[in-house]
């Protein structure tokens, strides 16, 4: 109470002011609520201090005050209060009830009393029950505002959940009064609430003697009048309810007590047969949740009503293409009309499943002894084998199959019921006789195929029982020898079964297959089938075993002979995996014998087979998918193909035998695509990995010849991946070991070896070795290759042997135009060491080191090349003289180092490091040396000097594009680059201003264009955030450059990017701002891009840049609308379909503009 | 005008579903009757809120393109005889391929022989009212197509 009291009484005059604006009594209401939360003022002096606000006549300020008092209380919710306090606050908003004008206030109040927790002082129960009390006989609900209503709702529901006991007590009263208060409300907002009064109310009251029951007419006669939910609010509105939500809660309503079930269930049978598809969706989910929820002895009476209602949504509602199952049409299949057909068979399930009295099931019963489904199953039992099945019949078809097969799913009995009735006479239509003896099936008819209909229902039968076996917990036997009829019967046919099955697969043809659909239903059927045989658990199979292994030869010869029908023989490789598995998954180890023996054993040897008959794609396929079933079989796989693969390998590089290499490729794509995958996801992959890349190591030791040759280039890229693959992969100690190896392989390279002079080791020091100095044979250059990937993979932990010589030879190489040693350099210095300790490692660079030297190098070598040596050139300056000397010869290591310096650039920028700006910096002098001056004072320079200088401007500008852009190949996230954050920003943000301004000094125009060919680059490549963030300052420069640029075709793939970065400027609206005032060049620079000649992606993108600028402000563009149209109706004839397309789009959007 | 609708009771045929042309990169496309087609399609009809090719004036059939004369022939077949629309029909038909193709081609649209008992008076002839008409049905595609 030191403080000075006026400075909260103005707070108060300010809320009670409604003048003022929201915002600032929002903030004068916390303003006193700190103040009472830090005990600078007592709730009670408070109180005593506003009161006159709280007992004055005028009506406008005493509710004002309250509502003061109210928010302030909402405020203080974890604030603890004595309980004389809050009992007297308590009286106080009970009274204020009564008094409608200051309602809002005293609601809030009640509220923020009612919702305080016990640990901070709450509201005793007596004192509820008189708010309630009071609540009940005050309040008109009905006849407030929305949002005074939704008050309402929220106090009786925080009674109701908080202080269940103390209302009970009113009883009929409170039931009565919610039903008038919730009565014809229409806001989602409340309804959401008044759905869950009910709800709890019901939970309030549970007796069947309770109040709710004797209002459960009255509550539900409320509650169905909004069923089913209509309700069309736009989806972007505040409220933030949607249609499912209100649906939900209504749901949880009419479920909440079993009083209602007289009411509720005609209605939802009754709206079942609406003709609106919603209201038809919502009966079901609801009767779902009902049947559930109001317990057996009250659902029973209904079944027969609920049964019939069911089968027709189902009979009527099935879809018909599910029959085809093949993955195109699975992706669309949620329309309306399914989502009914799937709902109407949930709730089948939890009928058969719910309605079940003493050991009688009625759903079941109708469902055998219903004749319309007698009829179905007659018809379309019978439904031929042809082509003709008409869409009806296929509809009738999988709805009787659904009925029948979520029947026999829902329990033993039920299985029993339906098996014992349908099997039979589907094994008659099928001409399949019962016999124990596994020849005895009837192969009469080999050709033709099955009856589709009864076969597609047969499998539906076996399929769901398999499933309710595999579903019901206890795998004892004795479960089936209590239902000994049908399982002898199931035993009997099953032999039969496979083998006419079987034969029916065999025997189609494969033309068949390949040109209709049917051919397609009926494989995909046949191998359904044979799959489910063969994949009953452990004692359950019913099959004998030589029928068993009948099924795998089958599919085994499907797999080896019918491989030309890839539609087959992918389902049937397919369906062996799934047998694999499934052996796999419940350890059979008896059945897994004979897998081994038939499938795997055979897809082995057809896999060391050099045979030509079975494609090398397919026999990969088959035996990487063998390989996913398990750990086991993953491990044979993984060696079967390291053999093949090192064996091939030394085919072509010890053999000289090219023509492997075309076998070695796929090996290799499959070994790293899908055997590496399989293993990163299993876990195993350490191991695997680190053993094969040793073993390649181990092999390349070996190689001998190389030729260069088209095949050998591709297989060395695949190599190289693959090596990449496996060391980014593995954890830090089998990296490093990997790395020793390669190392000591690349020490055998001749030009390291002991005669070879100018790297022997003990000369290194200091020595500068040129790159044309060396003469590299292709065995050499394949090691480095190798060993670059392996040095990008690495992790930045895994130390590097001899740092200095691979810096050298990397190096070396780097000028010799090898992009893998540059790559690596730049991995090198992306990951580098921070803090090396001297001490430690007396010979170990430092970064700064590291990039010194490379960068003398670089520029050193090519100096001496050409002959203007110098010793040594520490400082910055000399440097950059240097590089202007470069210009004047036309060593082709020149650029060669110009793309080395982009990627270590690349590698530095990533990890943030400063020396960037130097390599940008030497980069950059490249772009603007003038080549004429040079001329004019070198008199012996040769004509073509210019274009050695052109080409070299070019890479230098292509130089940012390597530094910006994301690389597949190294510096990423698989390999383990450094990345900082926003690295491409920074970058762009730094070089955007020397760019722009060397644009604008520069003289010549061939200096010119390839100044906007590198801030092409940066631009395109740099988020398109940070470009439109500057659009005002790099659009005329964008504009020049898309002008320049043009007029070479190679420059299309470039002009393409700049266009989507027009784009994007153009859907921003900082950036419209900068096209506005540039709106004559950016038009008429599109236009002449509408006829751009190379590229027709250009030209459609142009023609869309105009189409979203005619939305811009009329008076801006409207001067240039006859400009454009002219041109774009001449793009109506363009060449290309999609150009037309988009002109016609134009020039509608800037015809009707006017 | 007449009071009631010329033919109140029209047959409707299903819309023929579009396919999304395989596009190759490299060869140019020639316009061809399909896109004709496509770009009058969706022309509303002005008695019925059906497109022209729902109500089977329109055929891919019925249209022939001679890219090298720059000739874009379509023959429309009105639902009924008597139909007083044929001309607005027409007109629709012209304006929508005046926009859509280059100015160079010339089009030519006829009534289908025997389908009309005024054959002779062909399309360019007009009537004030029919133009109303006219921006009406053009309204209702150009809001149906680029909404």
């Amino acid at each position: 109470m030191d403080k000075k009291p006026s400075s909260w009484i103005s707070h108060i005059e300010a809320f009670v002011d409604s003048s003022r604006p929201p915002k600032q009594q929002a903030a004068n209401v916390d303003a006193i609520a700190a103040l009472v939360k830090n005990d600078l003022l007592t709730l009670e002096a408070l109180v005593r201090d506003m009161e006159l606000y709280l007992t004055t006549s005028d009506h406008s300020i005493r509710a004002r005050g309250i509502l003061l008092l109210a928010e302030i209380l909402n405020c203080l919710m974890s604030k603890p209060l004595d309980g004389a306090s809050i009992s007297s606050l308590v009286e106080f908003f009970t009274s204020k009830l009564a008094d409608w004008q200051v309602l809002r206030g005293a609601l809030i109040g009640c509220l923020a009393l009612l919702r305080r927790k016990k640990n901070v002082g709450m509201v005793k129960s007596s004192e509820a029950r008189a708010v309630a009390e009071s609540y009940l006989m005050n309040v008109q609900v009905q006849s407030l505002a929305v949002h005074d209503r939704k008050l309402c709702f929220e106090v009786l529901q925080c009674l109701l959940e908080v202080y269940p006991e103390a209302v009970e007590m009113l009883g009929d009263d409170l039931v009565y009064g919610i039903c008038e208060a919730i009565d014809e409300e229409k806001d989602p907002r409340c309804l959401m609430l008044t759905f869950h009064l009910v709800e709890i109310l019901a939970r309030v009251f549970p007796d069947s003697s309770g109040s709710v029951a004797s209002f459960a007419g009255d509550l539900f006669d409320i509650l169905s009048r909004y069923f089913p939910i209509y309700f069309t609010h736009p989806r972007s509105d505040d409220l933030d309810i949607t249609r499912e939500e209100l649906s939900m809660a209504l749901m949880h309503a009419f479920c909440s007590t079993p009083f209602f079930e007289p009411f509720a269930i005609p209605l939802l049978l009754e709206k079942l047969s609406s003709s609106l598809p919603l209201a038809k969706l919502d009966s079901l989910k609801y009767l779902n949740n009902c049947i559930q929820h109001y317990g057996t002895d009250r659902m029973i009476k209904h079944a027969k009503a609920i049964w019939s209602n069911l089968k027709d949504v189902i009979l009527n509602h099935s879809p018909h293409k599910t029959l085809f199952s093949t993955s195109e049409l699975a992706g669309n299949m949620e329309s309306e009309e399914n989502q009914i057909a799937k709902e109407a068979l949930i709730c089948l399930q939890t009928a058969i499943l719910h309605l079940d009295s003493l050991e009688k099931n009625p759903i079941l019963s109708f469902i055998v002894e219903d004749e319309d489904i007698e009829m179905k199953f007659g018809l379309v039992s019978n439904e031929g084998t042809g082509t003709g099945i008409s869409i009806e019949s296929r509809r009738q078809l999988s709805a009787v199959g659904n009925i029948l097969s979520v029947s026999s799913k829902a329990s033993m009995s039920g299985c029993t019921r339906v098996f014992q009735k349908f099997f039979p006479r589907l094994m008659n239509i099928l001409e399949i006789s019962a016999s124990s003896s596994s020849n005895g099936c009837n192969t009469n008819n080999g050709t033709s195929s099955l009856n589709f209909g009864a076969l597609y229902l047969c499998i539906q039968l076996l399929a769901s029982f398999r499933e309710l076996i595999l579903t019901s917990q206890d795998f004892s036997p004795q479960v089936i020898t209590v239902q000994d009829g049908w399982w002898c019967m199931l035993q009997h046919f099953s032999g039969p079964l496979a083998h006419a099955l079987g034969s029916a697969l065999m025997g189609a043809r494969s033309s068949e297959l390949v040109n209709n659909n049917t051919g397609h239903e009926h494989a995909i059927y046949e191998v359904k089938g044979l799959q489910v045989l063969a994949t009953f658990p452990g004692c359950y199979l019913p099959t004998s075993e030589d029928v068993y292994e009948y099924i795998l030869v089958i599919f085994m010869s499907i797999a080896t002979e019918r491989f030309e029908d890839a539609f087959l023989w992918k389902l049937s490789v397919k369906a062996l995996i799934e047998i694999g598995s499934f052996i796999e998954k419940y350890h059979d180890s008896y059945r897994g014998i004979s897998f081994n023996r038939i499938v795997v054993e055979r897809i082995v040897s057809l896999f060391q087979q050099d045979d030509s008959t079975m494609p090398l794609a397919l026999k990969l396929d088959a035996i990487s998918e063998i390989g996913t079933i398990g750990v086991d079989y993953m491990s044979r796989v993984i060696k079967l193909l390291e053999e093949a693969i090192l064996s091939k390998f030394l085919a072509v590089c010890v053999e000289g035998r090219l023509e492997a290499a075309e076998i070695l490729v796929p090996l290799l794509e499959c070994y790293s695509n899908r055997v590496l995958l399989w293993c990163y996801t299993s876990g195993n992959f350490d191991e695997v990995a680190m053993q094969f890349a040793l073993c390649i190591w181990n092999q390349m030791e070996s190689i001998t010849i190389f030729d260069k040759d088209a095949k050998i280039q591709d297989l060395f890229d695949r190599m190289m991946t693959t090596m990449k693959l496996l060391v980014g992969g593995c954890a830090e100690e089998n990296q490093s070991l990997i790395v020793r190896k390669a190392y000591s392989v690349l020490l055998s390279t001749s030009f390291l070896s002991e005669e070879s002079l100018p790297f022997s080791s003990s000369k290194l020091e200091g020595l500068q070795v040129t790159p044309d100095f060396v003469n590299l044979s292709w065995r050499d250059e394949w090691i480095v290759s190798l060993f670059a990937s392996v040095v990008i993979a690495l992790l930045p932990q895994t130390p590097l042997p001899d740092v200095k010589l691979l810096l050298n030879v990397l190096t070396t190489f780097l000028l010799k135009g090898h992009l893998p040693a540059a790559q690596a350099l730049a991995s090198m210095v992306n990951k580098w060491h921070v803090n090396i300790d001297k001490s430690e490692v007396p010979n170990a660079y430092t970064l700064d080191e590291a990039i010194e030297m490379i960068l003398e190098r670089s520029l050193l070598s090519v100096q001496s090349s050409s002959n203007l040596g110098k010793s040594d050139l520490l400082n910055k300056d000399e440097r950059m003289l240097s590089c202007l000397c470069l210009l004047n010869n036309n060593s082709s290591f020149q650029s060669n180092a110009v793309v080395g310096l982009a990627w270590i650039g690349k590698g530095l920028l990533m990890r943030g490091h400063e020396k960037v700006k130097e390599i940008a910096m030497l980069l950059l002098q490249y772009l603007l040396s003038n080549p004429y001056k040079e001329l004019h004072s070198d008199a012996s320079g040769s004509g073509d000097s210019l274009d050695v200088h052109t080409s070299l401007a070019t890479s230098a500008a292509d130089a940012f594009h390597v530094i910006l852009s994301d690389s597949e190949v190294c510096l990423n996230k698989n390999f383990h680059a450094m990345i900082r954050p926003l690295y491409k920003q920074r970058f762009f943000s730094s070089m955007m201003p020397v760019l722009l301004s060397s644009i604008k000094q520069s003289c010549s125009s061939s200096m010119r264009v390839a100044l906007y060919r590198a801030f092409a680059h940066v631009i395109s490549d740099a988020p398109l955030a940070a470009v439109v963030a500057e659009a005002k300052k790099i659009l005329p420069s964008l504009m020049d450059s898309l002008a320049m640029l043009s007029e070479d075709v190679l420059n299309k793939d470039l002009i393409y990017s700049l266009l989507l970065v027009l784009s994007g400027i153009l859907m921003d609206d900082n950036g419209k701002e900068a096209i506005i005032e540039n709106i004559n060049t950016v038009i008429s620079d599109l236009i002449r891009l509408i006829f751009y000649p190379h590229m027709m992606l250009v030209r459609e993108t142009a023609i869309q840049c105009l189409v979203a600028m005619s939305a811009l402000p009329h008076a801006r563009i409207y001067p240039m609308r006859p400009q454009v149209l002219r041109a774009v109706s001449k793009a109506l004839d363009d060449r290309k379909r999609v150009v037309r397309q988009e002109a016609v789009r134009c020039r509608q959007a800037w015809v009707s503009m006017a | 005008m007449t009071l009631g609708l010329i033919n109140a009771n029209p047959v409707v045929h299903a819309k023929k579903e579009r396919v999304a042309r395989a596009e190759d990169s490299h060869a140019d496309n020639a316009v061809d009757p399909l896109d004709v087609f496509d770009s009058v399609r969706d022309i509303r009809d002005p008695e019925h809120p059906y497109s022209l090719e729902q109500l089977s004036v329109l055929s891919e059939e019925s249209i022939t393109v001679d890219e090298k004369l720059g000739c874009i022939q379509i023959t429309f077949t009105p639902t009924v005889q008597y139909c007083s629309m044929a001309t607005v029909i027409g007109l629709c038909l012209r304006v929508k391929l005046m926009q859509c193709f280059p100015p160079h081609c010339k089009v030519d649209i006829n009534v289908t022989p025997g389908s009309h008992a005024d054959e002779e008076s062909g399309e360019d002839r007009t009537c004030p009212t029919s133009e109303t008409i006219l921006v009406d049905s053009l309204g209702a595609y150009r809001a149906s197509s680029t909404g």
